[in-house]
């Protein structure tokens, strides 16, 4: 049995995420799909906070809220007018994306909610600490995330210099 | 009332199918990139949801996330250096309009 306070803190990420998202797809400014997007990242990372992880929640608010979202936001400013609306939808178009959207939502919603038995309510749990997650993140042992760690940050740098070759000015 | 496992996926279910229906409806280029952002964001949600709920105590699931987001950051700026290009030589994002390495 959950407290009043946390049910209340989950409708409101609940509909935040679910609002902020349908707004992102059907928005018609795109900067504004932009901000959308921005505000589905943050009730994610509230969601994080509600589930305990802070460090995730940390982590979700600076790469994705912080970094990725001002990529997005500059990168429309270099490659359109902001205030303009894209062109109305073929009507073909936007029965073709309902109609994939609401099969995915029909066959998972069912598949969710018919396996009742896999319904559990929130286990006891607390934060992880931070030790904890740093060890599991540079060990080498059984179910420690050295070699990842290190394959994501040579693919980082890879990633950097890529997009410096790609987006260059070609001066010949 | 209680929060239970299906009250978590259920927003993520519904975020997956928003970026579904962008992905297919838009036609500019970032709009598709963000629609899918919202798609990767839906996976880490459930990820972690897995993790809390069935796992509590192991921390492969907030991990896994945690790799994705890092993942997610690469694709989106590489993406968005080849969107600038494209920029740069046609002038315009739209997909229907960029067909110059088409057959």
């Amino acid at each position: 049995m959950e407290s009043v306070g946390s049910i209340i803190v989950y409708v409101v990420i609940a509909l935040a995420i679910v609002i902020c998202s349908v707004l992102a797809v059907t928005t018609r400014k795109i900067l504004r799909a932009a901000t959308y997007l921005l505000f589905a990242l943050f009730a994610t990372a509230a969601l994080y906070f509600q589930l305990d992880y802070e460090f995730l929640g940390a982590v979700q608010i600076a790469v994705y809220a912080g970094g990725i979202v001002v990529l997005f936001v500059f990168s429309i400013l270099l490659t359109s007018h902001p205030g303009d609306n894209s062109a109305k939808l073929a009507s073909r178009k936007r029965v073709l994306g309902l109609t994939g959207a609401l099969l995915l939502l029909i066959v998972a919603g069912y598949s969710l909610i018919s396996r009742c038995e896999m319904i559990t309510a929130l286990p006891q749990g607390e934060n992880p600490p931070m030790k904890f997650i740093g060890e599991t993140l540079m060990g080498t042992g059984h179910g420690q995330y050295l070699l990842p760690f290190e394959a994501i940050s040579v693919l980082l740098l890879a990633c950097i210099i890529g997009g410096v070759v790609v987006a260059r000015k070609n001066n010949n | 009332m209680e929060l239970t496992i299906l009250w978590y996926l259920i927003p993520s279910l519904l975020m997956f199918c928003c970026g579904v229906y962008g992905f297919i409806t838009r036609k500019n280029m970032i709009a598709m990139l963000i629609s899918l952002e919202l798609m990767l964001n839906a996976v880490d949600i459930n990820f972690v949801v897995f993790n809390r709920f069935l796992f509590p105590g192991e921390l492969e699931g907030m991990f896994f996330t945690l790799f994705a987001i890092a993942l997610a950051a690469a694709e989106t700026a590489l993406a968005i250096a080849i969107i600038i290009n494209v920029f740069r030589i046609s002038e315009k994002i739209d997909v229907d309009d960029v067909t110059k390495m088409k057959y």
